[in-house]
């Protein structure tokens, strides 16, 4: 099935109906260099209600911006993109989504409801402080995933007070106790510090999903 | 026709380029013979090259070839779908290789571009003849440390105002106005400099549509943002800087500058760079006093051979 195509500012954003079906919709985010899945994944097939996957920008079947210039706050951007199309979701992210669905349940406490952070592709980010740094010049490729997603992605500075500002946002603004759930087996420091955090559950995925979809 | 303005001492660039970076068209400008030594200007957040129409003719004059460029999304340059400060350093570095090549030169950064150009003299430092930070020393704002839930709730107002400017810059497009309503909307982000300048920097800096003027800048780009960055971080660079340095700072307050003092700033200084402070001058020292920064620049630069 085509995916539907959401505007972000310039770029098109590909949201792909994994499963339909009706009530809270769950929103699928990918880890860094994939793309949405095109089945409903194993841990969540319980999961009551219709299930969507986003590409983030520079993935999948969404715009190849031009020249790089990739930030975690802009992928935010791409899932409020998504929220605004699809209204109260639940979210589930491997690896660099999962980073993206901690920075949306902050930005959108009243319409994430519930975001479960688990092992994927990019999980790790940069370094938490300024390092000596490469400015490096890709080879063009406008083949998806984005090269420019992939390097700059990778080495995003993730320092854990950040990080916990929106763990702060999220239960601040939730109607929920607990809405977030690190279900990940590696932590780096940002999650470390996330997971230990008040507000945050510690739940696999297939547990957390069956919470937030009471 | 389009209605042009003069300013005493303005004076457009000699060559105007044109230079890919990976897509994006950066617009580079020159004063002064092309065979003179380069001195790269570089300009800061919201503004455009030629706001150096003033300042570069005067180092132009003194022996220097002045290149500056527009970055992504301001002045003539595309807009683009991203924009970010590591964007900006590897659209410099292209800039930088097309003119320079390898070659060491002297570089004078303004504001953000000060900041962008500490970050590149750490990351290459071979590029670097000599540098000049001017008032682009970011420290840590907004002064006191914060207590964590205020931190967080200014983030949250932060990140709303952010989501809010995305989701309707889709279609966006500038306002349009007179030459004078475009100049004294800019007048908030410059409140120091004259209205006769400003009106001269419309007829540079905007386009004349069919219904009024517009600035160039992206309208999809937004002042502030948010973001893990930290602005201290730029110290950390700073304090290594084997180049020739020269850092400026101002004290009168404007909305556009960092508020940065000697005193925040004297322990990070590179080993044997120098700081010059002026209390009663403001963020744009090189607009409000051309003469006086060309000259203490170019005695600082020394002999451009």
């Amino acid at each position: 099935m085509s995916p539907v195509m959401l505007r972000h500012n310039r770029v098109e954003l590909a949201l792909h109906e994994v499963r339909p079906g009706a009530g809270r919709p769950l929103l699928l985010l990918h880890g860094l260099g994939e793309s949405s899945p095109t089945r409903v994944p194993s841990r969540a097939e319980a999961w009551p209600g219709p299930v969507y996957g986003l590409d983030f920008t520079g993935h999948g079947a969404s715009t190849i911006p031009v020249g790089g210039g990739y930030t975690a706050e802009i992928l935010l951007g791409d899932v409020d993109a998504a929220v605004g199309h699809l209204g109260e979701v639940t979210i589930y992210g491997r690896g660099l989504g999962g980073y993206i669905a901690l920075l949306a349940s902050g930005a959108l406490p009243d319409r994430v409801l519930g975001a479960v952070i688990a092992d994927g592709p990019g999980l790790t980010g940069g370094p938490t402080e300024p390092i000596s740094q490469a400015v490096v010049r890709l080879v063009e490729d406008r083949r998806p995933p984005d090269p420019y997603a992939l390097l700059e992605l990778g080495r995003d500075l993730r320092p854990p007070d950040y990080a916990l500002d929106f763990v702060r946002m999220a239960v601040n603004g939730s109607e929920l106790e607990e809405p977030i759930d690190v279900a990940a087996v590696f932590r780096p420091p940002w999650l470390e510090a996330v997971a230990a955090a008040p507000g945050v559950a510690g739940l696999d995925v297939p547990e957390a999903l069956a919470l937030y979809a009471r | 026709m389009t209605e042009t303005r003069t300013f005493p001492g303005a004076r457009p660039p000699d060559r105007c380029h044109r230079v890919d970076a990976d897509g994006v068209g950066i617009a580079v400008n020159e004063w002064g013979s092309a065979t003179d030594p380069i001195l790269m200007l570089v300009h800061g957040g919201a503004d455009f090259s030629r706001t150096f129409d003033v300042f570069a003719p005067l180092l132009a004059d003194a022996g220097w070839r002045v290149i500056a460029w527009d970055h992504r999304g301001h002045g003539d340059s595309d807009h683009t779908h991203l924009y970010s400060f590591d964007a900006d350093l590897r659209d410099a570095v292209r800039v930088f290789e097309t003119f320079a090549g390898h070659d060491p030169v002297a570089v004078l950064g303004h504001s953000k571009g000060g900041a962008i150009m500490t970050t590149l003299a750490d990351a290459q430092p071979f590029r670097f003849r000599a540098f000049v930070n001017l008032d682009g020393i970011p420290y840590r704002r907004p002064g006191p440390d914060l207590a964590d839930h205020q931190r967080t709730e200014a983030l949250g107002t932060d990140v709303a105002g952010w989501l809010a400017h995305r989701r309707r810059t889709a279609d966006g497009n500038r306002k349009p106005g007179t030459i004078e309503e475009l100049a004294r909307r800019r007048g908030a982000m410059n409140p120091r400099l004259s209205t006769e300048w400003l009106e001269y920097l419309v007829t540079v800096g905007a386009r004349h549509d069919d219904d009024g003027w517009r600035w160039k800048l992206d309208p999809s780009m937004r002042m502030g943002g948010f973001g893990p960055w930290r602005p201290e971080w730029a110290l950390f660079r700073m304090a290594g800087l084997a180049v020739p340095f020269l850092g400026v700072l101002v004290g009168a307050e404007e909305p556009m500058g960092w508020g940065t003092l000697p005193r925040h700033v004297e322990k990070w200084m590179p080993r044997h760079g120098r700081l010059e402070f002026f209390e009663d001058l403001g963020h744009f020292i090189h607009i409000e006093q051309p003469q006086m920064v060309a000259d203490m620049v170019l005695e600082f630069l020394g002999d451009p051979a």
